[in-house]
């Protein structure tokens, strides 16, 4: 898809007139997904899309409309043409906007990284094959995502990956299950097997009869995948600069300097690291690493280029939504096979599920456990631990309450595919809580 | 860019394999949204999207393969890969030996607008600014945005082996407005519609003008500065009164999640999660009070998931999917209800199996499911009440992955004290667990309290599909719940 996408763009860019200006945003993908439900096939498919954005901007007017294309050059030139017509037509009627900034420069970058991935006869033979006698419920997602981003000023930037993501649980009976992620860009059926495996030697865990606790407070252990689906909440406006410009954010009692986290926490947007491009929807090019929070003080804010525009900040590769694309929380001193031990008695928490804000002024979240979740005696998992709701602030899981990161933080590609799959990344440790609020 | 939905349809059984199924399902649609943030335009989106997913079935393997690429090569390339998927599920599916039995798609559906959108994009823009200047009547106001989403879907659903092509074609209207105040530490937001697009229904003009958007602008920022002033709700087991606008999430969290077939079945373990529902419980599990009906009605014309049949072709018709509290049946369409039929023959579904666009197969959603009106008064529900809180439009909601143990949050709460309506009180919270919840409704309120709303964004399935539900729900008064406020 790339030439295609530098073939729309520049046979665009040969209709501009006058002082018009055109941004070109490319998003695509081809995707093998392959659905199971009890180690069998539910929905396997294959996906071809792509989607361009045109941007027109006159002086300080700027329309944008986005369609999807076919992959065939004459039919996606003739649909570049009428929407660039459309996109015209209609400028003028429209008000200046105060806030339109895109980069000018003529920067050019290119990230192609490729893969082997797997044919659909090697996945579905290889994970059905896996998975026989386990009940495996889950989705394999395999193939090339693509972005790209092209400007009538000359800037020209593509990125390609080639990745597969294979997000699966594994069930003892009821709702007890083991989840895994497995991702890479090299497909290997020992190591699959391998971790079908190892998975099924943790369900042993599960055998025993599920135990309820009363709510109240506990000591807790958050799994690298239960801490990365906290932090995530910081990307519901809690590290937007819009956000905190306007009080809205989770996080604004740090922001303002009012309260801080645990001096332990180091928290960035680390682009270099992850897997999103590293350029944004105008073209700026993203720094390497964005430092949010350093020794549990605000360092940092993700600023959009309309937010940057509006408040007088410098923006630093945001996109609109301002949230993190590649979450970086440092690693502490907890070796991670210690992790129990340290823990003693407590709950031992594999996944987090369906968080939301109680309270987001004081960033109080509120979740349930789910998955591999266990009460743990003497550094002993002791038996799985029935669901259970909790709702804590922020400022006490990431401040008073955090006794300890682990050493070695996981990284976690996001099994998100709403629309497109998602191609943002988490390198997050596991956290030993001194104490955590359970309520139902 | 529209299709020729005859054309298209001669082209794709030229090309289409023999086959034990094969039909392909177009999507076109064209989405435009339009913002007046703090008195500014923000950029406008106009979205063209289009693309067709092939589905084939071979034995009791199914496939299916999407592109946007509908030229006779397009259609060769879907088909193949379609066709190859089914082959190699062939033997080891969930089908477990039964071929799927896919309905044969037919007859028609148009939303029943009565004025399409034709207002510019520049007009629209107006009409946004003056409600975005309505809310600047304080300098506590800190934010506000006032947004017009419009769309416009056409669909197709034919089958390899004839007939004339099934044609759905939808108009959307999803206006929306919020406000942010700030002041002594404190930050409210207050919405009309919902902050999350609340207030979707079919429909052109005519949504606008009978939604009462025209005006919410300083009407909003007025209760946004109430709550602001407003102190935290009190904490404690009190009875609540939920206003439709909390209604519709409660239904679609704690009923229509935990019905829906593909849940139940386990497909969405890995994901959105399992139901505490059984197959069992069809026909024998008292749900709720014996005051509580949940209808399953595609057939309401202005509610946003209305339609004539559903992405695997079934004819969709309004049924009971609980009365009188019974739970009666699941929300299921052909594919699902042929697995479950494996251990419970008599289990009957409906109509609801839908695709969020092109590029993703149809699972089992819930569309519309309304709560059906009671008897009650809103004043009569007020009046019985000695100690509660009203509670208005959600703000915030969580449950588990089988949907029991749920925890929401309101924007707008107001407390009733010896049957009276008394103080405002700001970031009202309730929790409880579905079932026990549903069997304390005490009260529904009469036609004249149902709102008809919704959301676009209800969100399950591996891929991910967020897909357009709609909720019509009178007000109801619920016993003995316990409820709290914020931390400060």
């Amino acid at each position: 898809m790339r030439d295609l996408f530098f073939e729309l763009a520049d046979h665009a860019f040969g209709q501009l007139a006058g002082s018009e200006v055109l941004l070109a945003n490319f998003s695509g993908e081809a995707t093998d997904f392959i659905r199971l439900n009890h180690a069998q096939v539910r929905q396997p498919m294959s996906v071809r899309q792509g989607e361009l954005s045109l941007a027109l901007i006159e002086g300080r007017r700027r329309n944008q409309a986005s369609f999807g294309l076919t992959g065939v050059a004459a039919a996606d030139l003739e649909r570049t043409d009428l929407v660039l017509r459309e996109l015209r037509r209609e400028l003028s009627s429209l008000p200046e906007d105060p806030y339109l900034l895109y980069c000018t420069d003529a920067a050019h970058s290119e990230r192609i990284e490729r893969g082997t991935l797997p044919s659909a006869e090697q996945a579905i033979d290889d994970v059905v094959g896996a998975a026989a006698g386990t009940d495996l419920v889950g989705i394999l997602a395999s193939g090339p995502m693509m972005r790209g981003f092209a400007s009538s000023l000359g800037a020209r930037h593509w990125h390609q990956v080639e990745a597969f993501l294979f997000d699966w649980s594994l069930y003892h009976s009821g709702d007890k299950a083991v989840k895994c992620a497995w991702s890479g860009s090299r497909w290997d059926r020992a190591e699959l097997s391998r971790r079908i495996e190892a998975a099924r030697g943790q369900l042993e865990h599960l055998a025993q009869p599920a135990r309820s606790i009363a709510p109240g407070e506990y000591r807790a252990y958050l799994s690298p995948a239960a801490l990365d689906e906290l932090l995530w909440m910081l990307n519901w406006g809690g590290v937007s600069a819009k956000a905190q410009q306007t009080k809205q954010s989770c996080i604004q009692r740090l922001v303002d300097g009012e309260a801080s986290l645990a001096p332990q926490v180091q928290l960035t947007e680390d682009t270099a690291r992850g897997l999103a491009p590293a350029f944004d929807e105008v073209g700026f090019t993203k720094p390497a690493q964005v430092p949010l929070v350093r020794d549990g003080r605000h360092a940092g804010s993700l600023v959009s280029p309309r937010t940057g525009a509006e408040y007088g900040l410098a923006a630093n590769g945001a996109g609109e939504d301002e949230s993190m694309r590649a979450v970086a929380l440092a690693g502490g001193t907890l070796a991670e096979e210690e992790a129990l031990a340290a823990l003693d008695t407590g709950i031992y928490i594999g996944n987090l599920h369906y968080l939301n804000f109680s309270d987001r002024a004081s960033g109080r979240v509120t979740g349930m456990t789910r998955f591999a979740t266990f009460w743990v005696e003497g550094g002993r998992i002791a038996a799985p631990l029935a669901v259970m709701r909790w709702d804590d602030s922020l400022y006490r899981l990431l401040g008073t309450e955090l006794e300890a990161l682990t050493d070695a933080p996981h990284w976690i590609l996001n099994s998100g595919t709403y629309g497109q799959r998602s191609v943002e990344t988490s390198r997050v440790p596991g956290a030993l809580l001194r104490r955590m609020t359970f309520t139902l | 860019m529209p299709f020729d939905a005859e054309t298209l349809a001669q082209r794709f059984r030229r090309v289409a394999p023999a086959a034990d199924h094969c039909s392909l399902r177009v999507v076109e649609e064209r989405s435009e949204t339009i913002s007046v943030r703090q008195d500014q335009a923000e950029p406008v989106r106009t979205s063209l999207d289009h693309g067709g997913m092939v589905t084939v079935v071979d034995g009791d393997g199914i496939g299916y393969a999407a592109t946007s690429d509908l030229s006779d090569a397009g259609l060769a390339w879907a088909l193949a890969q379609a066709a190859r998927w089914a082959r190699l599920a062939r033997g080891r599916s969930v089908f477990a030996g039964q071929p799927p039995q896919l309905p044969q798609p037919r007859g028609r559906y148009a939303s029943a607008t009565q004025r399409p959108m034709h207002w510019s994009k520049a007009e629209r823009i107006e009409l946004l600014m003056r409600e975005s200047q309505a809310c600047r009547i304080d300098p506590r106001i800190v934010d506000w945005q006032a947004s017009l989403w419009t769309l416009g879907t056409q669909q197709m659903l034919i089958g390899a082996d004839g007939g004339a092509p099934a044609l759905q074609s939808f108009d959307f209207t999803i206006p929306s407005l919020h406000v942010v105040a700030h002041g002594d530490g404190v930050t409210q937001t207050r919405s009309w519609g919902g902050r999350y697009n609340g207030y979707c229904q079919q429909g052109g003009i005519e949504v606008i003008e009978r939604s009462g958007f025209i005006g919410s602008g300083r009407r909003t920022a007025e209760e946004a500065l109430q709550l602001l002033a407003a102190p935290n709700c009190p904490s404690g087991r009190m009875d609540v009164v939920l206003m439709p606008d909390q209604m519709m999430l409660q239904i679609h969290e704690s009923i229509g999640h935990p019905l829906e077939l593909d849940r139940i079945l386990g497909d969405e373990r890995n994901y959105a999660g399992t139901s505490f529902v059984t197959l069992d419980m069809f026909g024998r599990f008292q749900y709720g009070s014996p005051l509580l009906n949940v209808t399953y009605d595609p057939t309401r014309n202005v509610e946003f998931a209305s339609f004539a049949f559903d992405d695997e072709g079934l004819p969709a018709e309004r049924s009971f999917l609980i009365k009188d509290g019974l739970l009666l049946r699941p929300l299921g369409g052909s594919s699902s209800l042929q697995r479950a039929q494996r251990r419970v023959p008599e289990l009957a579904g409906v109509a609801t199996t839908r695709a969020c666009a092109w590029n993703r197969p149809p699972i089992d959603r819930m569309s519309n499911l309304n709560v059906e009106p009671g008897e009650s008064s809103l004043q009569e529900m007020i009046a019985a009440t000695e100690c509660g809180v009203l509670m208005k439009t959600n703000r915030s909601w969580s449950i588990d992955d089988s949907r029991n143990k749920f925890q929401f949050g309101c924007e707008w709460g107001q407390m009733i004290r010896d049957g009276q309506l008394a103080e405002v009180v700001r970031d009202p919270n309730y929790r409880g667990v579905s079932r026990e919840f549903w069997r304390s409704l005490t009260m529904v309120g009469r036609p004249e309290t149902v709102e008809v709303m919704g959301t676009p964004y209800c969100g399950k399935g591996e891929p991910n599909q967020a897909v357009r539900v709609g909720h019509a729900s009178p007000a109801c008064r619920f016993s003995d719940i316990d409820v709290f406020g914020a931390e400060r």
